[in-house]
Order: structure tokens, then C-alpha cells, then sequence
């Protein structure tokens, strides 16, 4: 077990090393940060004084080692559109973002999965054949569109609901919440809708396709012959068996979520990372774009890593020992 | 005979299609004593799984019971509501499945199947079905019940596996045990001992068995009586040994016929000419007719009733003596 967290950490280290490189890329090859900074009347005198001072004069892999060092150490350089260090743009700006994407997920699942074991029992009902329509609703429309539309009915029309902002947030050390306030949660249910329709569409689908497969299954119809409460077939039996792949797809959507919730942040101008990146691609502001994709980054792979623990907590069959360490 | 522990009188099974109904079991009737052990033999499409889910309820949609009728211990099981049919589900009737490999659930230990079942049909604390679960472990020949129980399927044997589930089908001590061709998928000297172990479980709990197969072998072998279907109906059914020796029933001739003797080689194995015909082209009168070498034109438009022909029981107009 733990040489398997370990083995999988190991393989993680090449894929940062990757997106490091891209981000470092982008300091060096987008745009020209000195052109940015000097304006339009400078001398060479100047221009060479200034990429030294700031180590651009330097060869290359010196500059990437030193990249990397600073980002370890959670050093992502100053923001160049508004002068402060972007991990403290960051950590003002993660839990926002966080707190929205882990929101929206949970409310998908918490819909997404009672709704397909539904359909997939009973495909035929006239719910599920509406459930199935509606969520081809939520697959193909884009997700600014349905913001937008939910801004339009709930906030324009029937004024229930705020059309942007973050509410009253509560100050808990480093963290800041919205869960503790009304005004808080409030503003938490249209992005949260938003951002979590399409992942509940998805999960949805997939878990009434599974369904679907999994009770004409042989050891389905044998729980049914020894008398199994339709309860317990349905609940115990079949839908642990459709967890596998729907584990993965919630990991790698929640990766999405938090990775892409940049539309709905704009449109909603919620203060996550997603609209600080916005911002930033707008101003060149290269330093924060590069931290950004270094942070999806490590998303991703720890929801992975996750996501294959899960794996083997639901399936025995791939708890089996290595070659040589079997029975 | 006593009074039977499974009457089917007259069972009929459709399934509606686009191009009609389509009739896969027409007007089955048997019985099935206390203890006993019935073969039912037939190829494939015969309707002897069919007849085997329409008993315990659980036929396939849009497959339907349209006619005839199921008793147990003389009340009617058939068309009962869904809630009274799955208490007598594992309770009452049990079911062998013929893929071990398939039939139990992946993802528990066989410990929580056996007391799952056992806790469902009867009032037992959790250790009082772990114990009873490790017996029945025991008794289907797992070695070191106590500690296997705890085991995941895949950690068994193909044959190994068949006895957990014979386990599962019952450790709730069943009066009848469906078995749906229970050794078909295993290999061929596995399948004497689980056999064997069937038999012997039935005849010292007292346990009926309907035990389908298209392996007249393991039918000669096991069962009392066996019940021969063609086409979704039976043709001819009676004591094993009188069928086996004296069959009434030209199909069942041609299927003995078609078997092997161990005595001496054969140049060729006689075989029936043709094939059973599909479900939306049955011919009228003797569904056997066209590929019986004895049909005459009665056969044709007349269907023949199960009646006494010698020792058995056959639905062959000629058979009469």
C-alpha cells in the first residue's frame, strides 16, 4: 500500500516537472516583461541593468532551476499588474475558488447519482425519460449560458438570489469562508448551480449507463434469486459496481471544476483564482498565469492519486500482491 | 406418489414483439415430489431455463407468465406481488446459476453474501449467521471455512466458487433448489464432485431439486425423473432409467440415440436431422413433425397430449402401445 502511494508519487514528479517547464516557457518566451516595465523610452544601458537585476541575463537552465526552487519554496514572483507576490494573491484568492468547486461538486453528486441509479432502474418511467432529456440540456449548453440564464430568472426576475460577489465572508485564520454566513451561502447556490451542472449531467448519464449494464449482470440476477431486498440489490449490489468509473469521472471533473471555473467566476465575478487568472491573462500578468497553471497542475495529480486510492478501497480484485509476494 | 412440493400445471410464457407474441413455454405441466430430484433436459431454447425463472418469478421483461399455474405446497406462487415472491426467493426455492465465475458479486467477501442472504430470510444476529455461513462453507466442502469466509470471490477456484454458491442457494434451507445447469461452465472433472455434492446435499436436508441441463450424462447420473423438453414443451417425461432404456418419444429416442455408448466405438454418432425450430415458426400439431422419422398425417394438424405411454409419460400420438 504505501509502496504503491509512494510508486505513484514517483510518477507524479515528471508530470510537474512538465507543466513547470510549459510555465517557465512563458516567462521567458511570452510577451517582454522588460519592454512591459520600461515603457516606451528607454536605453540598452538601462535594459541591460534592469534583465540583471532581475537574473533574465543568465543562461537558461540556471533561470529554470531557480524557477523552480522559488516555486517549491512557494515563490511565484510579484505580480506585474498589481505589484504584490502571487502566492499571497493566491492564498487571499484559493479558498474562494475551492469552496465554490467543492460546493458544486457535492451538489452534483448529491443529485447525479440518486438520479441515475433512477433512470437506470427504470429507463422506461416517464421521470427518467425527462431526466435523460433535461441532462442533455445540461451537457450542450455552455456554462456561461446557463449563468447567465439563472442570473436572469433568479436574480433579475424574481430577485431571490445575488448575481455576483462572494457575500459576508468569515476570516478563520488564513481561510476565508462564506459557508458561515446567509449572505454567504446565499451567493454560493447560482455559480455553485452553474459551475456543478454540467459534472451532474455527466455523473448522471454515466451512472444510469452503468446501471443499465450492471443489473444484467449474472450476480444481479442471482442477489434477485436469493431473495435480496430490492434495497439492498440496488443500493449494495449494483451501484458499488458501477463506482469504479464514476469515482474517476468525479475526480477528474472536480480537477475541471476547480481547473475551469474561470467562466463561471466572470460571469458571476466571484473572487476565486478562476477570475484572478482572467485578469491576468488580460494584463499579461505572466507571473500569476504561471503559478496558475503549476497549481492546476498539482490538482490534477493529487486527484488522481486520490482517485486510484479510491480505486483500490472499492475493488478487492485490485488489491492483489506483486508477483512474488503472492500466495 | 406423494403429494407434491412443486405443482406447474399448464405454464404458459410469452413475450410480446414487434411481430407478435411469441409463445417460449407452452402448457408445461409437472410435478415435483418432497426430496426428489427431476431432470430437465432439452437443447438450447428449449425453455428450460425459462421454466425455471418462471417459477421463481423472475422471467425477463416483457416476458410474461400468460397461462397455467405454479404451486408450492399447494398455493399458488404464480402472479404473486413482487414482495411475496422475493421472500420465497432463497427462502423457499433456491437457484444455482451456471456460471460460478459470474454469479457472485466481486466486490464482497463471500462471508457478507452468505449471511446477506441468511440474515434476509431468517431472524439471526449477525454472529449467528456467521456461524451458520461457516458451516454451510463446510458442508459444500470449502477447506478452512473459518478462515475463507472472509475471502473475495476471485480468490477461489471456478469449482470452488460453484459450492459457495450452492452455499448461498441453501443456507436458508430451501425445500427446492432450482439448478440452471450447474456444472456447464466447469471443467469436466469438477463437474462430477459438484454433482455429487448436490446430490448429496439433497438427500440429507430432504431438498427437491429441478436440475436443468442438456447433459443427459449428469441427468442418468443424478436426477429420479426427467422431464424432456422440445420447442417450449415437454415431450416426454418419467423415470430416468424407463426413458433412458424405453424411450416413448421419438425426439427422446433420437437425443438417447445421440449420446455416446461406452461399450463400443461408433463409425458415426446418429444424429436428428434438422434443427428445433425458432420461436415465431413452430408447426402446427406435433412441433417434432418434420423431423420425425415416424410422422404420419395425423401428426400434422393434431397436437398430441401427454399421455401414458409405457413407464412414462409422452406427447407422441404413435406412442400408445
Amino acid at each position: 500500500m504505501i509502496v504503491f502511494i509512494l510508486a505513484r508519487l514517483l510518477q507524479a514528479i515528471p508530470v510537474l516537472i512538465a507543466v513547470g517547464v510549459i510555465a517557465f516557457a512563458m516567462f521567458r518566451y511570452v510577451g517582454d516583461p522588460i519592454g512591459a516595465m520600461l515603457g516606451q523610452d528607454y536605453s540598452d544601458a538601462h535594459r541591460a541593468e534592469l534583465m540583471h537585476k532581475l537574473g533574465l541575463d543568465q543562461p537558461a537552465y540556471v533561470q529554470f532551476f531557480r524557477f523552480l526552487w522559488n516555486a517549491l519554496h512557494g515563490n511565484f514572483g510579484i505580480s506585474y499588474r498589481v505589484g504584490e507576490p502571487v502566492a499571497t494573491l493566491f492564498a487571499q484568492r484559493l479558498p474562494a475558488t475551492l469552496e465554490l468547486a467543492i460546493t458544486a461538486t457535492v451538489l452534483a453528486v448529491l443529485v447525479a447519482i440518486p438520479a441515475g441509479v433512477y433512470a437506470g432502474i427504470w429507463p422506461r418511467s416517464w421521470v427518467s425519460r425527462a431526466l435523460m432529456v433535461g441532462s442533455l440540456l445540461g451537457v450542450s449548453l455552455p456554462t456561461f449560458l446557463i449563468g447567465v440564464l439563472l442570473i436572469l430568472a433568479f436574480s433579475v426576475q424574481l430577485g431571490w438570489l445575488p448575481s455576483f460577489g462572494r457575500g459576508h465572508v468569515v476570516h478563520l485564520g488564513f481561510w476565508t469562508t462564506g459557508f458561515l454566513t446567509l449572505s454567504g451561502l446565499r451567493a454560493l447556490v447560482l455559480p455553485a448551480i452553474t459551475l456543478g451542472m454540467f459534472e451532474l449531467t455527466l455523473i448522471m448519464r454515466l451512472v444510469r449507463a452503468e446501471m443499465l449494464e450492471v443489473l444484467r449482470s449474472d450476480y444481479i440476477k442471482f442477489a434477485r434469486a436469493r431473495g435480496l431486498r430490492a434495497r439492498t440489490i440496488y443500493f449494495g449490489h449494483a451501484l458499488k459496481n458501477t463506482l469504479v468509473p464514476v469515482i474517476t469521472i468525479i475526480g477528474l471533473q472536480l480537477g475541471g471544476v476547480v481547473a475551469y471555473s474561470v467562466v463561471t467566476e466572470t460571469v458571476f465575478q466571484w473572487p476565486g483564482v478562476g477570475l484572478l487568472f482572467i485578469q491576468s491573462v488580460a494584463a499579461a500578468d505572466i507571473p500569476v498565469m504561471a503559478a496558475y497553471l503549476l497549481l492546476v497542475g498539482v490538482v490534477f495529480v493529487t486527484i488522481n492519486l486520490v482517485v486510484d486510492l479510491l480505486y483500490y478501497a472499492v475493488d478487492p480484485r485490485l488489491r492483489v500482491e506483486r508477483p512474488g509476494h503472492g500466495r | 406418489m406423494s403429494a407434491p412440493l412443486l405443482g406447474v400445471a399448464d405454464l404458459t410464457v410469452e413475450f410480446p414483439t414487434r411481430r407478435g407474441i411469441l409463445r417460449a413455454l407452452d402448457a408445461v405441466s409437472f410435478a415435483i415430489a418432497p426430496g426428489e430430484i427431476l431432470g430437465m433436459v432439452g437443447e438450447s431454447g428449449a425453455g428450460k431455463s425459462l421454466t425455471g425463472a418462471a417459477i421463481i418469478g423472475l422471467l425477463a421483461p416483457p416476458g410474461r407468465i400468460a397461462g397455467g399455474e405454479v404451486r408450492l405446497e399447494g398455493a399458488r406462487i404464480d402472479h404473486l406481488p413482487a414482495e411475496a415472491m422475493r421472500r420465497i426467493r432463497g427462502r423457499r426455492i433456491g437457484a444455482i446459476f451456471q456460471d460460478p465465475l459470474t454469479t457472485l458479486n466481486p466486490l464482497y467477501t463471500i462471508g457478507r453474501q452468505l449471511t446477506e442472504t441468511i440474515r434476509t430470510h431468517l431472524p439471526m444476529s449477525a454472529a449467528e449467521a456467521r456461524t451458520r455461513a461457516i458451516r454451510w462453507l463446510d458442508e459444500v466442502g470449502i477447506p478452512a471455512a473459518a478462515r475463507r469466509i472472509d475471502a473475495y470471490p476471485h480468490e477461489f477456484s471456478g469449482g470452488q466458487r460453484q459450492r459457495v454458491v450452492i452455499a448461498l442457494a441453501l443456507c436458508a434451507e430451501p425445500r427446492l433448489v432450482i439448478a440452471d445447469e450447474p456444472t456447464t461452465a466447469l471443467d469436466v472433472s469438477i463437474q462430477a464432485q459438484i454433482i455429487a455434492l448436490l446430490k448429496r446435499l439433497a438427500r440429507e436436508h430432504g431438498t427437491a431439486v429441478l436440475l436443468i441441463t442438456h447433459d443427459m450424462g449428469v441427468i442418468a447420473e443424478t436426477a429420479d425423473r426427467v422431464a424432456v423438453m422440445y420447442a417450449g414443451r415437454i415431450a416426454e417425461i418419467g423415470p430416468v432409467a424407463e426413458v433412458i432404456r424405453a424411450p416413448a418419444h421419438p425426439y427422446t429416442e433420437g437425443l438417447m440415440a445421440s449420446i455416446p455408448p461406452l461399450e463400443h466405438r461408433l463409425e458415426r454418432l446418429a444424429q436428428i436431422e434438422g434443427a428445433m425450430p425458432r420461436l415465431n415458426a413452430i408447426p402446427d400439431g406435433c412441433a417434432f413433425h418434420p423431423r420425425c422419422p415416424r410422422a404420419i398425417d395425423r401428426c400434422r394438424g393434431e397436437r398430441p397430449a401427454l399421455t401414458p405411454a409405457g413407464a412414462t409419460m409422452a406427447a407422441c400420438l404413435l406412442a400408445h402401445a
